[in-house]
């Protein structure tokens, strides 16, 4: 790292190493729920793990993000973070607001609205948490002694992410429009802004790891974060077909979902073709895997299978069932999981000045984890196309269907113990890193590209 | 060949554009077409106390409502037609975990003040025009 500042990224990460243990052990309790083993019901019952599984999923993503924007931006603007300190704060505060929304789907205190289920009180400390961590990234850059097209993209992705969560701390009355406007927040996110971070990640570390020329590869970004604004903002519209919106959705909604895939389609290629072009081998040969997976495999799970069921036609039969959890599952991980998990293989031997970056540790987190989650996905896959032909298009009653899905229940299972072993041997391979170190400061010279 | 300041123009352009395109939408949606779709005028108190009910107990983490929420439990957009007050009522006023199938439902041993807003709100919410969700099963006359 060139910046002592850079080392609070190293905190942001741990935090997303302990949720998404967390996280994943909460999908374990659903998972068997599902089967019937639901010995916890009364303590966890299953609108609690399904909230703390889906924000835990949020936080450590969201962290993940800050701390790879605590490295990049002032490595990017040449300069250190402003006040530090308030950087670690501010990753206290979220910590800290984190664990007491977790706490809180367990005493019934949060909101009954997927994905944003963290009561509106607590909204306000998330919301003021955001404005300290923006003011540190926003001031490092106006100090900034350079402003590369990286460091805006991957800022205005943060700040756009912070300004669209306001939408859904606005309270109505009617169902219908708390629906519309939590799509404002949750779709502008996922299939919106954060590609824009996601972009602004994967050129940085495009441009760290192949050595391509930065102008080449930020004229891109531009294009495919083009291409995600053009597709994804009226893409929206595959959340409005079926709740209570009029049916211009369904027109709008499926043209424009429907060239979503695009913009997944144009990361992925970019991404292979700068490490095809370049032609200097960066040592960090795990980062580099990581990198190219998370272009290609969210173009599988966001762009492939989320057309697979965004036609309004086919919706119609499939909305509301595990043929969503099939596409949510790749997309996230593929998308977000994986971006984050790139750059936290990136940052690491550069915070703690160790090379242990191709050992077979980490090598194997990344192959066991993917074959793992893809896994898990061909599970989701076959329950939601069992569910949708017996319920949706034979009519058999919901409990009865349910049961007819044990057996991929089972299959999920096992696949997702093989993803948290991918897992949990890159918490291991984490931990290895040891702490950051200013030692390491100046030393990245020896991880350039060679 | 692109430059890169082409590439900016067509990142800004194309958002510039299609946020435009995409608020107009949003105001006719959120002034006419919702109020229109969900008939707002019979959006009693009773349906409104329901409609809090729901999001305080957080329903859609094991329901689905409008083909929203989470897939333990049964979608509920037509339960009031499906099931009828009475049954809706046992069930949410029972002490004990209502459990079809072995699948339990948290018991929330709700007043019959609250059960009736939430049946009110479950009756309205059917009620909404959602362009032909849930669609009637297409097979389901080809079994014998």
């Amino acid at each position: 790292m060139k910046y002592k500042s850079q080392k609070v990224a190293y905190w942001a990460f741990a935090l997303s190493m302990l949720l998404i243990i967390l996280q994943i052990t909460y999908g374990f309790i659903q998972a068997f729920a599902h089967l019937g083993y639901d010995g916890l019901h009364e303590w966890i019952p299953f609108n609690t793990s399904m909230a703390v599984h889906k924000n835990l999923l949020v936080v450590w993503i969201l962290s993940g993000f800050m701390g790879a924007a605590y490295y990049i931006i002032p490595d990017e603007s040449d300069n250190e973070l402003f006040m530090p300190i308030l950087a670690y704060i501010q990753l206290g505060a979220l910590a800290v607001v984190g664990v007491i929304a977790v706490a809180g789907f367990h005493f019934n205190w949060w909101e009954g609205r997927k994905f944003l289920e963290i009561p509106r009180e607590l909204d306000f400390l998330v919301v003021v948490d955001v404005l300290l961590f923006l003011f540190v990234i926003l001031m490092t850059l106006w100090k900034g002694k350079q402003r590369t097209t990286t460091a805006m993209i991957l800022s205005v992705g943060l700040l756009a992410a912070a300004l669209l969560y306001l939408p859904g701390m606005i309270w109505f009355d009617n169902h219908a429009l708390d629906s519309f406007f939590r799509w404002w927040v949750v779709h502008l996110w996922v299939e919106g802004v954060w590609e824009l971070i996601m972009g602004g990640i994967l050129a940085y570390l495009l441009i760290k790891l192949t050595g391509v020329d930065r102008e080449v590869i930020e004229k891109w970004l531009y294009v495919i974060v083009g291409l995600t604004f053009l597709s994804g903002i009226l893409g929206t519209g595959h959340h409005y077909y079926y709740t209570g919106a009029p049916s211009y959705w369904l027109i709008v909604g499926g043209i424009f979902s429907a060239l979503e895939p695009l913009a997944f389609m144009g990361m992925a290629l970019f991404a292979i073709n700068m490490y095809n072009k370049g032609e200097k081998r960066h040592p960090n040969k795990t980062a580099v895997k990581w990198t190219l997976g998370t272009a290609i495999v969210s173009f599988a799970g966001a762009g492939l299978l989320g057309l697979a069921h965004t036609i309004p036609q086919v919706n119609l039969y499939t909305h509301g069932t595990f043929v969503t959890a099939m596409h949510g599952h790749l997309a996230f991980w593929g998308a977000y999981g994986m971006i984050v998990f790139a750059i936290i293989t990136y940052v690491m031997p550069n915070v703690t000045g160790r090379k242990i970056y191709n050992n077979a540790l980490g090598n194997y987190a990344f192959w066991i984890s993917l074959i793992g989650m893809l896994g898990m996905v061909s599970a989701f896959a076959a329950m939601g196309v069992t569910q949708v032909n017996l319920e949706r298009r034979l009519g058999l009653d919901f409990m009865t269907v349910q049961q007819e899905l044990h057996p991929h229940f089972w299959v999920l299972v096992i696949t997702a113990s093989i993803f948290t072993v991918g897992i949990l041997l890159y918490v291991w391979n984490f931990m290895k890193y040891g702490l950051p170190t200013d030692e390491a400061i100046g030393m990245e010279d020896e991880f350039r590209t060679i | 060949m692109l430059s890169k300041k082409q590439a900016l123009l067509f990142f800004l352009g194309g958002t510039i554009l299609f946020s435009i395109i995409f608020i107009a939408m949003s105001i006719d949606t959120v002034s006419k077409g919702i109020p229109a779709h969900t008939h707002e005028e019979n959006m009693t108190a009773q349906v409104i106390h329901g409609r809090v009910l729901w999001d305080e107990n957080n329903c859609m983490g094991c329901h689905t409502l409008m083909g929203e929420g989470a897939y333990y439990a049964p979608e509920l957009t037509k339960v009031y037609d499906r099931v009828g007050p009475d049954v809706m009522k046992a069930i949410l006023t029972s002490k004990v975990p209502w459990a079809p199938h072995g699948r339990k439902m948290v018991a929330y041993g709700f007043s019959n003040e609250d059960a009736e807003g939430l049946i009110a709100f479950l009756k309205w919410v059917g009620e909404i025009d959602l362009n032909g969700y849930p669609a009637t099963p297409p097979l389901k006359n080809r079994l014998k």
